[in-house]
């Protein structure tokens, strides 16, 4: 790979090639290359096992890929590092299941998020500073959770822990927010204003989408990529890549 | 709103406890040396005693809660870094016996005598000198803790597993504490205590001492485990516990989470068996005993595990249950531990002051609920809000 850039901004933010990685023999992820541009914002599609859950954990380094390269920024090899080093290097990543910290109050759960020092001791006497405080309002009111501040996590409906959870990642700071499955069991009016969320944070960084819902993708109105059986099917517009005869018949058509 | 409320309310929990341990402190000795034996009032030295080691008792189950409760590491071995503890304080009351032993060798302990040992083998020095048994009291329990905690957690050992090696440790420590070339006594332990810093273990005045530094250091501990759970290090111990993937994606480095306060709670432990030890005046291999790790567990659980406060009350309550029944109808008690464990995962399954708090809360709510609903009617989804920069 050539690191003489010049450019000062990255070329790529996150790039992927020939990645693999097989699970007792079957292949999860076979050859996999794919290029996440800075700012961008694109969904990802495909079927019941096609690698999109793998892909997301290859990339926040849960899994090790047996072969190929994962880079960060044109320069950092993600898989020689952990979970903690990949999220302090700014990815973000949301979980298919909404996972907030349910004891813990909204704004805990965005206090605890927020991207400042994560050591033990810094956080035995970490106070809470004016400049935080006003983050953490700002993202209560872009998450729409500022009225329940206090309540527990627990307490949340379905799609507010959804959005508190991208708060959190918000939160986080991230270059790069992967994002799983946002609008599962979501009703139709969240879905929309998940779309809009969405679309603003991707104003300031890159997000990638892995989504089913077709109608969702639509709105996004996004770079869509297909994956079927660890690779990469066909990549383009929504309708490009919905009226692509290899998609069809892998996904769409089923 | 709600949660602030319950915090303060915890917050207060704390010092009042502390005010309660510090009146025992002062209050038990007191009645103690100063009432006559005749005075209904007066409390004998034997209970005196057993209610300090009840205190003990309480101060490990304390400890326990910050791994299991808070962190959610149930760890089936914390009565090995008591043990040590234990050790730790029986080696320097070992050496102050000095000439005084039924072999009367000035070195050497009576057991090692015993087993024919010309010299006094190289842990055992250093022990004379009770500045460096304190500090060996939190710094054994500490380094096994770190050692195991070390590779336990970067190998991402976890849940019922974690819980199963940890009673192997205290099980292997327990075998090996046996054997009588280890020099520590073997079976028989380290007992014949003559004297503490100077003052016979025997003595009134030396138990009543013992008695109250056991109030104030549960009470100091405690006030510490509170300082921990109520930091923002407190708060990312119980997302450990609840979520522990969510932590790691957050970017926290769990197992240096982990890791901390597992050696804090084993140095608390230390502590708590180097209190114990004076008091009863024995330290043996059966402190390592799976069983009593065990029981631990059952103290936490009966006052509320993640409360700090329960465990205390539970080690007290059970321990003090423990010593009636043993005393009135001794082929009951496992019956009674058995049924009360069963008892409280069916009916208190958060424990005594899970339980009292949580009904507490339930109150708090339906009041807020009631207050709030005139104002609560922003309840959309989120839409063009200005996005994070």
């Amino acid at each position: 790979m050539n690191l003489v850039r010049s450019e000062t901004r990255p070329k790529s933010l996150l790039y992927l090639d020939g990645v693999s990685v097989s699970f007792d023999g079957f292949k999860a992820l076979n050859s996999l290359s794919f290029v996440v541009e800075p700012g961008e914002l694109r969904a990802i599609i495909g079927p019941n096992g096609a690698g999109k859950t793998t892909m997301m954990d290859i990339i926040t380094g849960k899994t090790r890929p047996d072969t190929g390269q994962v880079v960060f920024e044109d320069l950092i090899d993600l898989t020689k590092k952990d979970e903690a080093d990949i999220a302090q290097l700014g990815i973000g990543r949301k979980f298919q299941k909404p996972t907030v910290f349910e004891s813990h109050t909204v704004w805990d759960n965005l206090e605890l998020a927020l991207n400042r020092k994560r050591g033990v001791f810094a956080t035995l006497f970490y106070r809470l500073t004016a400049e935080d405080r006003d983050r953490i309002e700002e993202i209560l009111a872009t998450i729409r959770l500022s009225h329940r501040r206090d309540e527990l996590a627990a307490s949340l409906s379905h799609g507010q822990k959804q959005w508190l959870e991208i708060g959190m990642l918000l939160a986080q700071e991230p270059k790069l927010l992967l994002v799983d499955e946002p609008v599962a069991g979501m009703t139709d009016a969240e879905t929309a204003e998940t779309a809009i969320l969405l679309k603003e944070i991707a104003k300031s960084r890159s997000v990638v989408v892995v989504e089913h819902d077709m109608g969702f993708i639509r709105d996004l109105g996004v770079k869509v990529t297909c994956l079927a059986e660890g690779s990469v099917l066909a990549e383009g517009s929504i309708d490009f890549v919905s009226n692509d005869p290899k998609v069809i018949e892998n996904y769409l058509g089923r | 709103m709600i949660t602030s409320f319950i915090l303060r309310a915890l917050e207060g929990r704390i010092v009042m406890t502390v005010a309660v341990l510090a009146a025992v402190a002062l209050a038990i000795p007191a009645s103690n040396l100063l009432l006559s034996p005749d005075s209904a009032l007066h409390v004998p030295t034997y209970a005196m005693s057993l209610m300090g080691k009840y205190l003990c008792y309480a101060l490990l189950a304390l400890a326990l809660d910050l791994v299991w409760g808070y962190c959610g590491i149930l760890s089936l071995g914390h009565g090995a870094f008591f043990a040590l503890g234990g050790y730790a304080m029986g080696m320097y009351l070992m050496r102050q016996i000095g000439s005084r032993g039924v072999y009367g060798n000035p070195l050497l302990p009576d057991f090692m005598v015993f087993l024919n040992w010309k010299e006094l083998p190289w842990f055992w020095h250093g022990f004379d000198m009770f500045w460096f048994a304190m500090l060996m009291v939190v710094v054994v329990p500490g380094l096994l803790a770190f050692v195991f905690g070390w590779f336990a957690f970067r190998s991402r050992v976890n849940g019922v597993y974690l819980s199963i090696i940890t009673q192997a440790m205290t099980y292997a420590l327990m075998l090996s504490f046996f054997r009588n070339d280890m020099g520590f006594g073997g079976n028989n332990g380290l007992t014949d205590y003559k004297e503490i810093l100077g003052f016979s273990v025997q003595a009134d005045g030396t138990r009543a001492v013992l008695f109250a530094l056991s109030a104030l250091m549960l009470a100091l501990c405690l006030v510490l485990a509170s300082a921990i759970t109520r930091s923002k290090f407190g708060k990312v111990l119980v997302g450990v516990r609840d979520a522990e993937s969510r932590v790691r994606f957050l970017g926290f480095r769990v197992e240096n989470i982990k890791l901390f306060t597992f050696v804090v709670s084993a140095m608390m432990a230390g502590i708590a068996g180097a209190l114990f030890v004076p008091q009863v005046g024995i330290i043996n291999p059966g402190e390592f005993a799976p069983a009593n790790s065990i029981e631990v567990v059952v103290w936490t659980a009966v006052g509320g595990r993640g409360t700090l406060i329960g465990p205390i009350i539970g080690a007290v309550l059970v321990n003090g249950g423990k010593s009636f029944f043993t005393g009135a109808f001794p082929e009951l008690w496992l019956y009674a531990l058995g049924a009360l464990f069963i008892g409280v995962t069916l009916f208190l399954p958060k424990g005594i002051v899970g339980t009292v708090q949580s009904v507490l809360a339930a109150r708090r709510a339906v009041k807020a609920a009631a207050g709030r609903d005139a104002s609560e009617n922003d309840d959309r989804a989120p839409s063009q809000v200005q996005a994070a920069e």
